[in-house]
Formats: C-alpha cells, structure tokens, sequence
C-alpha cells in the first residue's frame, strides 16, 4: 500500500532533483564554455555563437606592441601573488602550529581574527588600507598591494595547516618523542613531511586569491600599479574589448592545468571540501 | 628496569609542559602582529575617519552619519544590498542542494567529476566570470540569441542591467562558495541512517526533510554565509552586470572614495557594508542554532 504511494513520490523526487542537478551543472559550467567560445570569434561585438572562428584575439593579446598595458598588469599580479603568497606562508604556518592543537578561548579568539578576511567585506578593508597608507604618507605601489593582498590570503594558508594538523595522528608524535627524538627534529622528520600537502594546497589557494583579487586592488592600484583583474575591468567598461576573452581563456587554460597537478600532488580537492 | 631509565627520560609534567606551550604560543606573535598592524589599525581607522565632518580629517562630529542614514537613497541602498545578498544565497541554495544530493548517491568517480566541476568557476578570476555573463546576458548573448531562434520572442529581452540578470550571475559566481562546505558536511552524514529511513517506508522527499537536510543545515549555514558575504560585496560584478540604475553598497563606497574623494562618507558606507554583512552573518548563524537538532 505505501509501496505504491513510495514509487510515485520517488519518482518525483528523482525527477525534481534530478532536473535541478543538471541545470545546476550547465549553470557551473555553461558560462565557462560560452567564454571560451567567445575568444576564438572573429566578430569584434560579444555575439553568441561566434560567426566564424579564428585566433586572433589571440594573437592580439601576445602582440607586445598592442596589449603592453595588459602584460604590464599581468607582470605586476603575477609579481605582488608571490611575495603575498610567500609571505603568508612564512607567517599563517608559524601561526597554525601556535594554535590548532590548542582548546583554550584565546587560540579560538585568535583563529577567529586570523579566518576573519575570508568573511567580513573586503572592500571596507581595500579602502581602509588605502586610507592608513595615505594618512602615513605612502603612495599606492606594489609593496603596499603585497601587504594588503597579504592579509586577504593568509586565511586561505592558515585554513589548510590547520586542518592538516587536527588530521595529524598525536600518537606518531608521542612515539616519536618516547624514542628520544627532540621536538625539532620530531617537527622536521614527522610534522613537516605529513602537513607539507596542506600547506601547498593553501598557498595554491592563496596565489590564486591575490592573481583573482579586486576589492584591495581597486583602491591600491593606480596607472604605475596597474594589476591584471582591474585592467580587465577596465576593457570590460570601456570598449568592451575582446581581447578579456582571450585572457579569460588564458586564465581558465592555466586554471585548469593547475588544478589537475594539484589535485595529483596534493589532493587539492578534497582538501577544500573540509 | 626499562621503568626507571623511561623515568629518567621522560621529563616531570608540570612546568616543562607550560614552558612548552609558551614557546608554541610564541609562533602565533608575527601574524598576530601584521594583523593588528595591517588589518586591525586600518579598520579602526576607518571608523575613526567615518566620524569627521570635513574631507581633511580636522573636525570630529556625526555629520557624515547623519547624513547617510536621514537619506531615503543611501538607507534604501543598504537595504537593496543585504536583499541581494538574500536573494543570491537562495538561488544558489535551489541549485545546490540538489548538487549536494546527487553528490552524495554518486560514485568516487562522479564526486571527483563535481568537484572539478565545482573548483574550476571558484578558482577562475571573478571578472572572467563576470564578464561571461555579459556574453550571455547581453542582446545578442546566449539566452537572447536561443530565444529568438526557439520563436518564443522576436525582439531581444533585456536582461543586462536588470536585477533577475544580476541575481542570475551571482548565484553561478557565488555558487561554489556554498557547495564546498556543503559538500564536506553531506559526505560525512552516515548512510544507514538513509537507509534506516528508507526501509522504515519513508519516501525519498520525506528522507530528505526529515534526515538529511537537517543533518546538513551546518554545512550549507557556513556555505550561506560565504555566499551572503561574497554577494553583498561584489563591487565588479553588481556594476558591470547591474549597470549604473542598480546601485548597491559598495558603488557607493567606491564612487564616494574614489570619484567624489569624500573619505569621510565613503568611511560611514563603508561601515554599513560591514555592519550589514555582520548582521547577516549572525542572523544565519542564529538560524543554525534553532534548526540545527544537535545543538538543542
């Protein structure tokens, strides 16, 4: 009796979820394609489908002559990502090993204020550090944009050694320990090798955050420090150029790849689902 | 024997495990310094400035506060923005659940599909994903174009600058951040209680309601929260998208700093967005907490 009543309602349920699923899917990776179809147009308008397809969108982005400006911008995000990510490797590590083991409500207060980037606006801090740098007399440059990319991409680092640490089995350090090893040498030998995957998942994380960053990019960067999203943007309201296309299809192509490595070397998905 | 040399070794409990723990403790100091330096200071001193009346920062006083909240726009404007912020994290709740209940009946294989799936928009710059809605969005962008061609209109919708338009995009730019942590939380709800459901007569929707949404609201509570926050936030996206009729929160901070250069009441819409995004996410923790079983 409820097994017929069973047959209907799931197969609705197959049907719902199933259809909702599927149009998730397209909406995920529908905006993708169109955006890689759209940089082998021929047309100079955003037309979908392209008319014809060629390369040389392509070719005009890699002409050094015509897309300066953009190789510029790309040099100086490629340039302030590595030294935010160095940096914040340097420190949010340090800072992971002070606290992830610890249960008291200072560690967790201190957690709280280092995860607080990824969640509270970032905008309200772009144009805050944009008014500190200021009012302590300095002009827009890259070590000012290094800072601020800094502080927006360390969670990322520290979220990751974090969770490498609480998945660290305490009894490999306590035999460790019995065996006489001291505490450096446990860390070298034993917490460094099994925790090195998280930190490289949350560096990738972190350069990729500073090359995608605009709301402290906007407020830092100016003509000398033009960085590669805001000069996008600025095709984007200008002329609407689609050259971004090309770029987009540089970006997603090199995206991709890297995904692939590290999610080879280091689980790089897993590790961002928790 | 071997007791007493293990003794000898093995130091006394007390003080060494404090002097332990203060050195590690000691790690933490260089970020909690650049922090306080570069992320605390900055943010005090955006509320600092918000309180001055003049644009050279000599006389203190709430004008500027005032100002904004005796404005029907700017009030009207914070409220468009924490109700987009709404709007997004429940379009992309719509889409993601399903997501996450196809995730958690799929194979290893099909979950690392999705999860590609899912990771390559979320790591692909923001303006790239923006200005693909633009490409579809537009006159003669994807959805126009299949329109016409299917003959259900003969003239090109708008679609750009409208406010559907924009919730449409934000929903797929925002969506990833709330598919991870719901993702993390689904594959770890234990299936005989799925199966316990099942085989005591209860249907796919009533399993559903009744086992696995509830043990997954932590999941999607922090995802909501990422989306909120994101959304309310995306400055490129909600004015390329958006256009200049639909103004939000964060053209106001920037036309304000960056056009006008008046800091002081780019300071007070600053603050707001702030407020704002802290007012949502509290709210959607305190929805956790009420429907959450495990934390009554």
């Amino acid at each position: 009796m409820t097994g017929h009543l069973n047959t209907w309602t799931d197969r609705s349920y197959v049907v719902v979820i199933g259809l909702l699923a599927c149009l998730g899917i397209a909406v995920l990776v529908g905006p993708v394609i169109v955006v890689l179809m759209t940089s082998f147009t021929t047309s100079a308008a955003l037309k979908f489908p392209p008319p014809q397809l060629s390369t040389q969108w392509y070719v005009a982005l890699f002409d050094p002559a015509r897309s300066s400006h953009i190789h510029n911008a790309a040099y100086n995000s490629l340039w302030v990502a590595t030294l935010a990510t160095s940096l914040a490797t340097l420190l949010a590590v340090p800072a992971a090993l002070a606290i992830a083991r610890l249960r008291t409500a200072g560690a967790r207060a201190l957690e709280a204020a280092f995860l607080a980037p990824l969640i509270l606006p970032t905008l309200a801090y772009g144009l805050a550090t944009l008014m500190f740098f200021t009012l302590l007399g300095y002009r827009p440059s890259l070590w000012l944009l290094t800072i601020g990319h800094f502080i927006v991409i360390a969670p990322f680092v520290f979220r990751t050694t974090v969770a490498s640490l609480t998945q660290l089995d305490p009894v490999l350090l306590e035999s460790s320990a019995a065996l006489g090893a001291g505490r450096l040498y446990t860390f070298r030998r034993i917490t460094l090798p099994l925790i090195t995957p998280g930190i490289a998942a949350g560096a990738f994380l972190a350069f990729i955050a500073s090359l995608d960053n605009v709301p402290v990019s906007l407020f830092l960067s100016n003509a000398r420090t033009d960085m590669l999203p805001i000069r996008m943007w600025g095709m984007i309201e200008s002329t609407l150029d689609v050259r971004v296309a090309a770029i987009s299809g540089v970006l997603i192509a090199s995206v991709t790849v890297l995904i692939l490595v590290m999610e080879r070397l280091v689980g790089l998905t897993r590790r961002m689902s928790g | 024997m071997a007791a007493t040399t293990a003794d000898a070794v093995v130091p006394p409990v007390g003080a060494p495990a404090e002097a332990k723990e203060r050195i590690e403790w000691r790690l933490a100091t260089p970020l909690a310094f650049a922090y306080m330096a570069f992320f605390a200071a900055p943010l005090l001193l955006l509320f600092w400035v918000s309180f001055h009346e003049d644009n050279e920062l000599t006389r203190m006083g709430p004008g500027q506060w005032i100002r904004f909240l005796s404005d029907p726009f700017y009030v009207g404007v914070v409220w468009q923005t924490i109700l987009l912020g709404i709007a997004t994290v429940l379009a992309a709740t719509l889409l993601s659940y399903p997501l996450a209940l196809v995730f958690y009946a799929a194979s290893p294989l099909a979950r690392k599909l999705l999860l590609f799936i899912i990771v390559l928009p979320l790591l692909t710059s923001v303006v790239v994903r923006t200005f693909a809605w633009i490409a579809i969005l537009s006159r003669e962008g994807v959805i126009n174009n299949t329109l016409i061609a299917l003959g259900i209109t003969t003239a090109p919708v708008p679609l750009l600058q409208t406010q559907y338009g924009l919730i449409i995009a934000l929903m797929q730019i925002e969506m990833p951040l709330m598919l991870l942590p719901l993702l993390a939380v689904v594959q770890g709800i234990d299936r005989s209680l799925v199966e316990a459901s099942r085989s005591l007569g209860a249907s796919h929707w009533r399993t559903f309601f009744r086992v696995l949404l509830p043990l997954s609201v932590p999941g999607w509570i922090a995802g909501a929260t990422l989306v909120f926050a994101s959304s309310t936030t995306a400055f490129i996206s909600q004015s390329v998208i958006g256009g200049g009729r639909l103004v939000y929160l964060p053209s106001v901070i920037w036309q304000q700093a960056m056009v006008i250069s008046d800091w002081p009441f780019a300071a007070v819409a600053s603050v707001m967005l702030l407020i704002s995004v802290l007012t949502g996410i509290l709210a959607l923790g305190a929805i956790g907490r009420l429907i959450d079983p495990r934390s009554k």
